[in-house]
């Protein structure tokens, strides 16, 4: 028998699950999310060996998701120095890099430029040559300065990253193995947020190694001889590797776990996603098994950026939210969070809490209920109506259409809600619902993806798309997919009809299931 | 250089400024580009160590030459290859040059969206003040749309540069061809061209730009930001910073879109609530949003101002990122008297774009109901 096991990082809570190879969850945990992160997940895969008494040589995969990476953007802690090449002289002088970046988070990643003559037209065509000179003289800086990553971008790298590909030729000559990220692979059109993300992924190489390491030590203390892989935001898995290169691709990989873990649980395939846990709601949505992805640009740690995101709202509702009647009805933001245990009425606290009120409207048995019989019942059904009107006009917004749509409710909070709710065609609550997030990392597929502009001068659009899909399948094999399960799950067409040439752009997405089960 | 308009000007700092962008996007009536990138522009000139000063309409000499400036093409190409930020400077000396005469100062052509903020930096390097003024109040997409068209000044001679100091001097019959050629001439550029043009005296600024516009936008934006920082409704801030009216309120349900006769057309339809529980409204849109009809009536049209705005942060919602489930509130602000002209409203009024509608101003409309 072979097993995996899940482990996924959420605020307030660290959760584990190990599957068997019909992805059955054999055992699963919820402990508190750590500081550090890394000492909750080692808390996590401890409690969850111990529960299923499953021989560890007999643990094949590890699938971690975690918060590492945002913490080190909010927090600025741990970044590398990074070295910032772009390319795109004598254009964008007018706009430095990270002109719009918060000080301190400049500050923390060292502000390091140069902006070197070339980059390409929309068209393909040369905007300028490459200054080989300028690039030598650039990365030598670098050096002498002692920056730890580079982020390399340059004007219109997504139509043609001819720049980009030479640049790090010439870093790898004066820098050695130096992490770089290229622009062209993480962001699409729109140069600063592009560049932004870039960089950002370059500051967080460092601590996603460290992450790694750790738990990689981990897994071999418990004497785990697993194949490890890290969740991304698109709900599929990268290999450590892989994760090490692009380690931005962990934000919100979360979310993304616990998307895939509810179209998994409910057997849905299409669907909107409502994750309550101890102090916010995601509400996200289900297409084709994956999560939708957001179609403007994202900020992170204060910077705006364009790599790709899940669609997600946030509430402030969660298990631990406080209710309060002064102003009619409040339910959070505030939250007691993790110490939801000490301080709500029916676990002998003194706050009235979300949970409080699914107890005494009997959604759920916890704690001591007589706790709650001072309450006065109208005002507690005021209470409920706000939870589930909170929770149905996010559901709306996410649509697309008036249309009903399943509901599918997960996290450790979905007690909050009733079984019926305005705008959905049916309410599921699966199985194993409050450890979705982790049962998501767990039975989560490789994926592969390319983005790409291509000219339709010599080719037909149907040749193009073959061979966008081609690629796709070809990355989502290299990244550990079993050749028979690679499909492709997305692919998007964005005709460039102000271009002369005849352009399109093509994003194509595939994935499949690991190859040894 | 005759350093008389310190006197009289005034400084923008890096506040006032995001606080002009914000309000340029609301000016953009759903469209216009978003005035971001002409925003850092202008930050990186302060930072440099450039002034950016503003002065009044009135207070620019009659025999004075003003210049325009701006950047055109596509906002894709405008967002991926940015400015050198020399090439709207070289235009502007060409066109100096060209017409032989020192130029007193520079100004936007549009208030809102994309073209709003990129004078300031020129102004800053160039040394010269940007007037107080533009030639919609909004936004619109073509270069002919402004009232200096309308009252006749010319688009040209008008320059055009790129970052490779490529320079081109045009002189067209008329505002018409000006359009027409510009466009050829950004795509052998490589998508963008930064430009020059609709060269005037102070005396032609008087009668044919609208006053003030830059000013309404930076109060617009500093209505919006004061208004969250203290957590009050920053529709209502927005309503009183700019004359305007609330037209609606609701969720939208549904957003149409097709393409006809080259024009991308779409109807967004919002179903009230609150107060308009029970009403519907249609919102028109092409780039920007151009009639507004409840329940079969047609509440506002172009030129006056419909912005939709979002319900809580009053963030304005573009026809491009308008979508179901939206809650918003819909907002209609008067246009210049100048568009409201039988000149103004043949170039940009409901028949210019297609609509089959009686151009009524809106304050009046808003009277009668």
């Amino acid at each position: 028998m072979s097993y995996r096991v899940g482990i996924d990082v959420g605020g307030t809570n660290t959760d584990a699950v190990i599957v068997d190879k019909d992805n059955r969850a054999i055992a699963k945990i919820k402990v508190a999310t750590t500081e550090d992160v890394t000492t909750g997940i080692l808390n996590a895969l401890e409690g969850v060996l111990k529960e299923s008494a499953v021989d560890t040589s007999e643990i094949k995969y590890a699938m971690l998701g975690t918060t590492h990476c945002t913490n080190a953007i909010v927090e600025r802690k741990n970044l590398a120095k990074v070295g910032i090449i772009r390319i795109g002289k004598p254009a964008t002088l007018s706009i430095k890099p990270l002109i719009s970046w918060p000080d301190d988070l400049v500050n923390a990643i060292g502000g390091y430029m140069h902006i070197i003559s070339g980059g390409h037209e929309y068209d393909g065509r040369e905007l300028s040559q490459l200054d080989e000179n300028e690039v030598r003289k650039a990365l030598q800086d670098f050096k002498e300065k002692g920056v730890e990553a580079l982020a390399i971008s340059a004007v219109f790298s997504p139509v043609n990253n001819e720049h980009e590909m030479r640049v790090t030729e010439i870093a790898r000559e004066i820098l050695g193995d130096i992490p770089i990220t290229l622009s062209h692979e993480i962001g699409s059109i729109g140069l600063l947020e592009r560049e932004n993300a870039a960089v950002i992924n370059a500051a967080v190489v460092k601590v996603a190694k460290t992450a790694i390491k750790s738990f990689e030590n981990a897994l071999k203390e418990k004497g785990i001889d697993a194949r490890l892989y890290i969740t991304q935001n698109d709900g599929t898995l990268m290999s450590a590797e892989y994760a090490l290169r692009y380690p931005v691709l962990t934000i919100a990989s979360g979310p993304a776990n616990s998307l895939r873990g509810a179209a998994f649980l409910s057997g849905l395939r299409d669907g909107i996603v409502v994750d309550v846990g101890g102090t916010t709601t995601d509400i996200g949505v289900l297409v084709n098994g994956f999560p939708r992805e957001s179609s403007v640009a994202v900020e992170i740690g204060g910077v705006r950026t364009n790599f790709r995101m899940p669609d997600l709202i946030s509430i402030g509702l969660g298990g631990g939210s406080l209710v309060r009647f002064e102003n009619g009805v409040e339910v959070g933001p505030e939250s007691v969070g993790y110490r939801l245990e000490k301080e709500a009425l029916v676990f002998g606290g003194d706050k009235l809490t979300a949970t409080d009120i699914a107890v005494y409207l009997k959604r759920a048995e916890l704690g001591d209920p007589s706790k709650l019989k001072d309450l006065d019942s109208k005002l507690v059904e005021k209470a409920a109506d706000k939870m589930k009107t909170m929770v149905e006009e996010a559901i709306d917004r996410m649509k697309t259409s008036p249309e009903p749509v399943p509901v599918i409710l997960v996290g450790g909070g979905s007690i909050l809600l009733p079984d019926s709710l305005k705008g959905a065609s049916k309410v599921v609550k699966p199985e194993n619902f409050e450890v979705a997030n982790a049962i998501g990392a767990a039975i989560a597929q490789v994926s592969g993806e390319i983005d790409k502009v291509f000219s339709l001068e010599e080719r037909g659009r149907e040749e193009v798309l073959k061979e966008a899909k081609e690629i796709a399948m070809k990355e989502a094999i290299k990244a550990g997919a079993d050749p028979d399960t690679v499909e492709i799950v997305d692919v998007d067409e964005i005709p460039l009809a102000y271009l002369p040439g005849n352009a399109i752009r093509i994003r194509a997405k595939a994935a499949g299931y690991l190859k040894i089960l | 250089m005759s350093v008389k308009w310190r006197d009289f000007v005034r400084s923008l700092d890096k506040e006032a400024i995001e606080n002009l962008a914000v309000g340029a996007a609301i000016l953009g009536t759903g469209g216009g580009g978003d005035p971001y990138i002409g925003k850092l522009t202008a930050i990186q000139a302060l930072e440099e160590g450039y002034e950016i000063n503003v002065v009044d309409v009135e207070e620019v000499p009659k025999d004075a030459l003003i210049i325009p400036s701006a950047g055109m093409g596509t906002p894709t190409v405008i967002v991926e290859k940015l400015p050198r930020g020399t090439e709207i400077i070289n235009a502007f000396k060409a066109l100096g040059e060209y017409l032989g005469k020192e130029v007193y100062a520079t100004m936007p052509i549009e208030a809102g969206g994309l073209n709003s903020t990129f004078p300031l930096a020129v102004g800053a390097k160039m040394g010269i003040p940007i007037v107080d003024a533009d030639g919609m109040g909004r936004a619109f997409p073509e270069l002919q749309m402004t009232t200096f068209h309308i009252n006749g000044v010319t688009v040209t001679p008008m320059a055009l540069a790129d970052e490779r100091d490529n320079i081109v001097i045009l002189k067209t019959c008329d505002n018409y061809w000006a359009e027409w050629i510009a466009r050829d001439i950004t795509i052998r550029f490589g998508g963008t061209a930064w430009i020059a043009l609709y060269p005037m005296t102070g005396k032609e600024l008087r009668k044919a730009a609208i006053p003030g516009t830059l000013g309404l936008a930076e109060r617009l934006g500093e209505a919006v930001r004061e208004a969250r920082e203290r957590k009050e409704n920053p529709i209502d801030a927005v309503l009183n910073a700019s004359q305007g009216f609330e037209l609606f309120k609701g969720k939208v349900v549904d957003v149409e879109r097709r393409t006809t006769g080259g024009f991308a057309r779409g109807v967004v339809k919002i179903e009230g609530f609150d107060e308009y529980s029970g009403n519907t409204l249609e919102v028109h849109i092409q780039n920007e949003n151009l009639v507004a009809i409840k329940n079969g009536d047609v509440i506002a049209s172009v030129p006056d101002l419909i912005t939709i705005l979002d319900l809580e942060t009053a963030v304005p919602i573009t026809t491009e990122s308008v979508k179901y489930g939206q809650r918003c509130f819909v907002i209609g602000i008067p246009c210049s008297e100048m568009w409201r002209t039988e000149k103004g409203l043949e170039v940009a009024g409901p028949k210019y774009f297609g609509y089959d509608v009686e151009y009524e101003p809106i304050e009046e409309i808003m009277g009668e109901v």
